[in-house]
């Protein structure tokens, strides 16, 4: 579920160039969910209330200023992460209680844990039905979205929102320093295999269930850390279906002419661009 | 005599700029009547796109008043950045005196690699009319595919495509189609010619004549003087500030062409004409 939820909205980070948003966000909540657990407060919501903060403040960076979102979020959730850093080291005790939060332990999963999950999938998914035509004019071409009523900003504010929701359903299996790339992996494996957006959302939600699926039984098997099997496997996932990708063009420009099989690469310009005199 | 009635869009006194030292448009006074066809000519940076940008409701100007039809739509020394666009948005599809508006983007300004097909580039310009769902209803399908046979893509081949196979022309055209879906009363067209070859041209200002004698009100910003200005029936040359307007035979002359282009200014311009009189 986790797989598929992270797989699910990395399709909209990873077209929006944000690829960096997952890695960042889940260093920013570990440092709520640090400071949450010190001050004997629930996690979730710690992180929550962290985690909404972040995504609020590297959205309005990135809107305002013409700063890169890729150099905003360094700052913003490194900072976050930081600060956990510095809370774990002062109050040394704690130490070994946030290693499945870092990396990942889908074992010690609790019923309270589940729950979450089921409740951020669910919201995930409606999100992503009723949004994807404004997400997709507002990845394409923010401006005229605009100018055609589609409110931009507040849908980007929320999508970081349900994003750092997510980040923090997903925290406690995956871990949050791998799971910048269980969000993106599944996401970039889809983009190699389709064009089609509506496509690329199904594959990619099934590569990161199937890549979940696998990781956790392999990391059961040969007791490894849960998020580093599963971040393997999306790893796997991407190498495969750029090799599919690859594989196909071979094939394609194969199947074509001599004249065309000596010079591939103009072929596949013609190929792309088949009404270029028009 | 044009009454107030026949008035389309009036703008007052624009005037803006990107930082606060310099300006890019200084007191932009501007009458366009109903079904009018002008060409914005000038330089680039005269200001053409953000004029463009500041009818549309995307930028908000640092003085002067827009007006359709006789209703204002946006008044700088009064309204927050804001107001513009919801006042714009929320009264003019209910309200019948307020025209709806067409906006065709620069083609470079999006990413043309992005993984959407025609169809749902076009279905963008009416997100607001064809449902909650992801997918569009047979209807809302079989509007786009009669708007692209209107210019002369076949729908039923061109729908499907991917919008990466799509030469210079049929972007432009894609782009068209999506603002001409919403019907609109009038259409402003940031470089609709740029990077199209000869036919093409020919193609697209066919179309935008017959649209116009149809009565749609149209804004062409442009730097083409022999492909596309003087082939208008209006012309406002804009450098900063108007320089000219009127029909091409009168706008167009040598002197005006040097001062819109920043070659002479408005002093040498007062000497030289002494300098002829005397």
């Amino acid at each position: 579920m986790v797989g598929g939820v992270c797989g699910l909205i990395g399709v909209y980070i990873v077209l929006r160039g944000m690829s960096y948003i997952g890695h960042g966000m889940s260093h920013a909540v570990f440092g709520g969910a640090v400071a949450s657990y010190i001050l004997s407060f629930n996690m979730y919501i710690g992180a929550a209330l962290w985690g909404f903060i972040s995504a609020a403040i590297i959205n309005e960076i990135n809107r305002r200023n013409k700063i890169k979102a890729d150099a905003a979020i360094g700052v913003v959730t490194t900072a976050g992460f930081a600060i956990g850093i510095l809370l774990i080291s002062t109050t040394r005790s704690f130490t070994r209680d946030f290693e499945s939060l870092l990396f990942g332990n889908i074992l010690g999963i609790t019923d309270q844990d589940l729950l979450v999950i089921s409740l951020v999938s669910i919201l995930t998914i409606l999100f992503v039905f009723f949004y994807h035509k404004k997400l997709i004019f507002i990845l394409f071409d923010k401006e005229t979205s605009k100018v055609y009523g589609v409110k931009g900003d507040l849908i980007e504010l929320i999508f970081s929102l349900v994003l750092a929701t997510v980040v923090i359903a997903s925290m406690n299996a995956i871990g949050v320093t791998l799971l910048a790339a269980a969000i993106v992996a599944p996401a970039i494996s889809a983009r190699m295999l389709t064009n089609n957006f509506l496509k690329m959302v199904m594959i990619s939600t099934a590569i990161g269930i199937t890549t979940s699926f696998l990781g956790m039984y392999a990391s059961f098997y040969f007791d490894s850390a849960s998020g580093a099997t599963i971040v393997l496997y999306g790893a796997a996932a991407f190498g495969i279906s750029s090799l599919y990708a690859f594989m196909r063009r071979i094939y394609h420009t194969h199947s074509h002419g001599d004249q065309k099989h000596a010079h591939p690469h103009i072929h596949e310009q013609e190929h792309q661009h088949p009404h270029q005199n028009d | 005599m044009k009454t107030s009635n026949d008035i389309c869009l009036k703008l007052q006194d624009i005037t803006y700029g990107y930082s606060y030292h310099s300006s890019v448009l200084d007191g932009i006074n501007l009458t366009v009547p109903k079904g009018r066809m002008l060409g914005l000519l000038g330089p680039s940076g005269a200001g053409k796109s953000t004029l463009l940008k500041i009818i549309v409701g995307l930028y908000k100007p640092w003085h002067g008043s827009i007006e359709f039809n006789n209703h204002s739509m946006c008044h700088a020394s009064s309204s927050k950045e804001q107001r513009h666009n919801s006042l714009f948005q929320s009264t003019f599809r209910r309200h019948n005196d307020i025209p709806s508006i067409g906006y065709v983007p620069q083609i470079e300004s999006v990413d043309w690699t992005f993984p959407v097909t025609v169809k749902e580039v076009v279905a963008m310009g009416i997100w607001d009319q064809s449902g909650a769902t992801p997918w569009l209803a047979k209807n809302t399908s079989d509007e786009i595919d009669h708007i692209l046979d209107s210019l002369g893509l076949d729908g039923s081949l061109y729908m499907k495509r991917q919008i990466r196979e799509l030469s210079g022309g049929e972007q432009q055209r894609v782009f068209l189609a999506r603002a001409l879906i919403r019907n609109p009363h009038i259409l402003l067209l940031d470089e609709p010619t740029s990077g199209v070859d000869y036919n093409t041209r020919e193609r697209i200002l066919g179309i935008l004549t017959e649209l116009n004698t149809r009565g749609m009100t149209i804004i062409i910003a442009t730097h083409d003087i022999t492909g596309l200005a003087r082939r208008l029936p209006w012309v406002v040359c804009l450098n900063k500030n108007i320089v000219s307007e009127g029909s091409p035979a009168d706008t167009l002359t040598e002197i005006n062409l040097l001062k819109t282009y920043g070659l002479i200014d408005n002093t040498s311009i007062t000497s030289t004409t002494a300098t002829k009189e005397g």
